[in-house]
């Protein structure tokens, strides 16, 4: 029968086709299905101005596993993650924060600001260090149940708590104060200049309706860390192509294994009988048949549309019902004519990276204020990001492409709505960008703009949220989606999910596609032993 | 006293760190700007180029040069036609090697050749009655490395002739008014072509050929980058991988072609009419299998290479710059069966590579071994298989 498989893969983002590759290398005969017409989720690029690429959603690569790179073989399938040789803070006063590649230089560039701040960077740089070898086998591992009382989870538990017992107090207390606290209160202990934390504390709200002085926004910034290149963390890079150019390498990579990816199928649901997971059902009425259906969509979908949440535990779908999505993020990407003007700064090498729009914390909350209130930031928080400078198949020669991640524009407005708004928003974001980079205007060749709504409407982000469901501590680790369903399975066997709603969460990670492969795998052997 | 290649005064201007290395009696860049990683992902992601004019140029001419040659060296240069370049090795009598370097064919009777280190007076004393003439122009030629996916595209622009330009082959062009040489050849295993200009007309195709790559990419790279790609591409280096022979106080010091893992330059000798300075003992060695070393590929497994660190309590280090020293090479018995050379980490294969001799019966891909190094101050070992050179190879470097 055509129509039958071992598994069959809802999505094909980056998780769906991590997850179907390791299926298919398992030797499993395995269907990827995606809704649009190609693959990569919100990892694509696309020309939407001829000769320019741009990455509409996700921009830039940092948290990708690293095992993943090794398991799935990526450097055959044209792997090549380009770092950013620079990140670069403009200020409003007209000066700026410039870091480079060489730990000295850095170093008198903090000092220009602060004396202070010199040495605190290289103190805070360590202890960040040590909280993140202390989480990162966490990262990559299945989170343990905590609710079950079988030997296993008994097992898990107390190598948790063997782990955890482990560090040495000054990183526990570190780790806890990030878990917990907030970014500026984090930042004050060590940096006394605006422009080094506002330039820190914007990896901490990325993403996330919190302010920098809202508590859990510690969080945001530790995991925003947590990756990874070439052994030194917190390192991001472009990849060659923008995230389409890595989710294209995905997708080769599975089908080397022999997957299938079938484009342009919509589905409608899961196919379930007795408790047990059938096949999946297309929009327009197609069947696939395979005993083991994975969702790499969010936990809403997953568990409330895939599904009838009546074949569901009660306390389960009252937890993906106060699951909480509420994107801020909106991406407003540019074609540009030449390289923006930073008049303090000649030539175009302080381009080669993240521009980093957030020179203080006030800057950044006051950005926030308006969102707590249902409404987007007069002056955002922009990450900018000129890609065309580091990989020049991104653009014609002398032209750049330049991909915009904003904040904060709150999915629900107070007022109005979205599709009313859009233009008006980006032209605040485009105001912003002009008083930083006068002229900046006048390069522009083409705009694209990318709203909350958008993003759920293209990519299928509930409402917009780039992680499916916000990185906090309720939402996190062995509470990821739900209390009790953080171990890639669901009520339903042989449904399982593996999104970006499952641990370790949201980001290029592959993470949860990785440990859910695992799971799969070995719940298969245990069936078949 | 210190030379200035012709590029010195452009160079110069480029060198952000304003540091400066010595290559053969010149002042090179090690690097241009803060970090070597940039100007490595330039060369595999859009194009990189660099001053290679320090290297000696020899010019062979005369009615007998092709037999002379095909005496001395020890690859076939009667394969190599006019238009056509040939990476080559000479050895001594007793089948070591000498030396290496790249030959132009310019001309039936007119060759270029390149080099690291002198060796004027060795091949002259090898002309004997041969009707050869030899001329040392190591000063009379520029050289413009151009290198990486896009070094096609860029030079076409200035030299149309480049576009269908086979690899390791060469052209005659004109750039800048100043009549070059260029052939498809480089140090970095990738797609790349190397200039060969008149010294005095050194800055006219530098001016040109970097504006023709503007917008594209394309950065000058030094010495760091470059033996980053060269390690990834399997070259080796001399005074690094082998030594001289004639320079060597013992055999240990000292390696056959074969032990260099050259073994393909003599498909042909079994059977073949070549004789040239090595060819017996190259014969013999082949016949009775009495290699000592094959150079090979080493690749470090990833997940023991963390762990040995992370156990420690350290971030394992993923160091770009290469290590040119012995590390050992141990059986899993703990007899040493290799020593490598050449040590780096790789970005485009996110993995930790060497180039390493090992026995001969252990080169074989996928063969493990254990390569040592230290970690928190103690010697440690981490599992490395054998692998195939180059390590990382294109298929845009030959198509």
């Amino acid at each position: 029968m055509t129509n039958s498989y071992d598994a069959i893969v809802i999505g094909g983002g980056h998780n769906g086709l991590t997850n179907g590759a390791y299926l298919a290398k398992a030797g499993l005969r395995t269907l990827i299905l995606e809704r649009r017409h190609l693959v990569g989720g919100a990892a694509i690029t696309e020309e939407l101005h001829p000769g320019f690429q741009f990455t509409t959603f996700s921009y830039a690569l940092s948290l990708l596993r690293p095992d993943i790179i090794h398991e799935l073989e990526l450097t055959k399938h044209g792997f090549m993650p380009l770092l950013m040789p620079s990140t670069f803070a403009p200020m409003e006063n007209g000066d700026y924060l410039l870091m480079g590649q060489d730990r000295n230089e850095n170093l008198r560039e903090i000092a220009r600001h602060s004396s202070h701040d010199a040495d605190a960077y290289e103190q805070y740089d360590h202890d960040m260090t040590m909280v993140i070898q202390a989480v990162k086998p966490l990262f990559d591992k299945v989170p343990p149940n905590v609710f079950g009382k079988s030997p296993e989870d008994l097992m898990e538990m107390a190598e948790l708590a063997q782990h955890l017992r482990g560090l040495e107090s000054r990183v526990m207390h570190n780790l806890v104060r990030l878990i917990t606290g907030s970014v500026a209160d984090f930042l004050d202990d060590y940096f006394e200049s605006d422009i080094i934390k506002g330039w820190i504390a914007s990896s901490g709200i990325i993403g996330s309706k919190v302010g920098p002085m809202s508590q859990g926004s510690g969080l945001v910034l530790l995991f925003h860390n947590m990756g990874e290149h070439d052994g030194s963390f917190g390192s991001w890079a472009f990849h060659k192509g923008g995230n389409g150019g890595f989710t294209q390498v995905l997708a080769r990579a599975a089908q080397s294994f022999g997957a299938e990816i079938r484009l342009d199928s919509t589905v409608s649901h899961v196919i379930t009988r007795d408790g047990k997971a059938m096949g999946v059902a297309l929009d327009d009425g197609t069947e696939f048949r395979a005993g083991i259906v994975v969702s790499a969509a969010d936990p809403r979908r997953t568990f409330m549309e895939f599904v009838d949440p009546r074949e569901l535990p009660s306390d389960l779908v009252d937890s993906i019902e106060r699951y909480r999505f509420q994107g801020v993020s909106s991406k407003v990407n540019f074609a540009l004519d030449g390289l923006p003007t930073f008049p303090t700064l000649e030539g175009g090498d302080h381009f080669r990276g993240f521009t980093n729009i957030g020179p203080s914390l006030e800057y950044i909350e006051r950005a926030f204020d308006e969102a707590k209130y249902g409404w987007y930031s007069t002056r955002p928080y922009i990450d900018g990001a000129i890609q065309s400078t580091i990989d020049p198949d991104m653009a014609p020669p002398g032209k750049h492409v330049m991909s915009c991640f904003v904040q904060y524009t709150p999915y629900h407005l107070a007022r109005s709505d979205w599709d009313t708004e859009r233009e008006q928003m980006a032209d605040q974001v485009q105001a912003t960008l002009e008083s930083f980079f006068p002229g900046f205007g006048s390069l522009v060749l083409h705009r694209e703009v990318v709203t909350p709504l958008d993003i759920e409407r293209v990519a299928g982000l509930p409402e917009g949220n780039i992680f499916h469901g916000e990185l906090f501590g309720p939402q996190m680790f062995f509470f990821r989606p739900a209390p009790g369903w953080s171990q890639y399975r669901t009520p339903i066997e042989g449904y399982y999910q593996c999104g970006s709603g499952t641990h370790p969460g949201g980001c290029v990670t592959g993470g949860p596609a990785r440990l859910a492969s695992r799971q799969i795998l070995k719940d298969l052997d245990a069936r078949r032993s | 006293m210190l030379l200035k290649t012709p590029f010195h005064d452009r160079v110069e201007a480029l060198n952000q760190t304003q540091l400066w290395n010595h290559w053969a009696g010149h002042l090179v860049v090690d690097k241009y700007q803060m970090s070597e990683k940039f100007e490595y992902f330039a060369i595999r992601n859009s194009a990189g180029f660099f001053d290679t004019s320090p290297l000696y140029k020899y010019r062979f001419s005369g009615r007998d040069v092709e037999s002379y040659l095909a005496g001395v060296l020890a690859r076939d240069i009667r394969r190599c036609r006019p238009g056509q370049a040939q990476y080559t090795i000479w050895c001594d009598d007793r089948g070591f090697v000498l030396e290496d370097g790249v030959i132009l064919r310019l001309g039936p009777d007119d060759f270029l050749l390149t080099t690291a280190e002198p060796n004027f007076a060795y091949f002259q004393r090898l002309v004997g009655r041969y009707q050869v003439e030899i001329e040392d122009v190591s000063t009379e030629y520029a050289g413009f490395a151009l290198q990486g996916p896009r070094s096609r595209k860029i030079l076409s622009a200035l030299a149309p002739e480049v576009e269908d330009l086979a690899y390791f082959h060469l052209t005659p062009a004109k750039i800048a008014g100043t009549p070059v040489t260029i052939s498809r050849t480089g140090f970095t295993g990738d797609l790349g072509y190397e200039v060969w200009i008149p010294s005095d007309g050194g800055l006219a195709v530098w001016d040109a050929i970097v504006a023709a790559g503007a917008g594209q990419g394309m950065i000058p790279f030094g010495q760091i980058a470059l033996l980053m790609a060269r390690i990834e591409a399997g070259l080796l280096l001399i005074n690094v991988d082998f030594e001289s022979s004639r320079f060597a106080f013992n055999d240990e010091h000292r390696s056959t072609p074969l032990e260099l893992g050259l073994g393909w330059m003599f498909k042909d000798l079994a059977e073949g009419d070549r004789n040239f300075i090595g060819a017996r003992a190259i014969r013999a060695e082949m016949a009775n299998g009495s290699s000592r070393w094959k150079l090979m590929g080493l690749v470090v497994d990833y997940q023991e290479y963390d762990r040995l660190y992370q156990g420690a309590g350290l971030v394992p280090p993923k160091d770009h710059t290469p290590v040119h020293g012995d590390m050992m090479v141990y059986g899993d018995d703990g007899t040493r069966v290799g020593y490598a050379t050449s040590f780096s980490y790789s970005p485009m294969l996110q993995r930790h590579i060497a180039l390493a001799r090992v026995r001969p019966d252990l080169a074989k891909v996928g063969t493990r071994v254990n390569l040592e190094f230290t970690v928190n101050h103690r010697y440690v070992q981490v599992g490395a298989h054998v692998a195939r050179l180059p390590l990382y190879n294109p298929e845009r470097k030959t198509a």
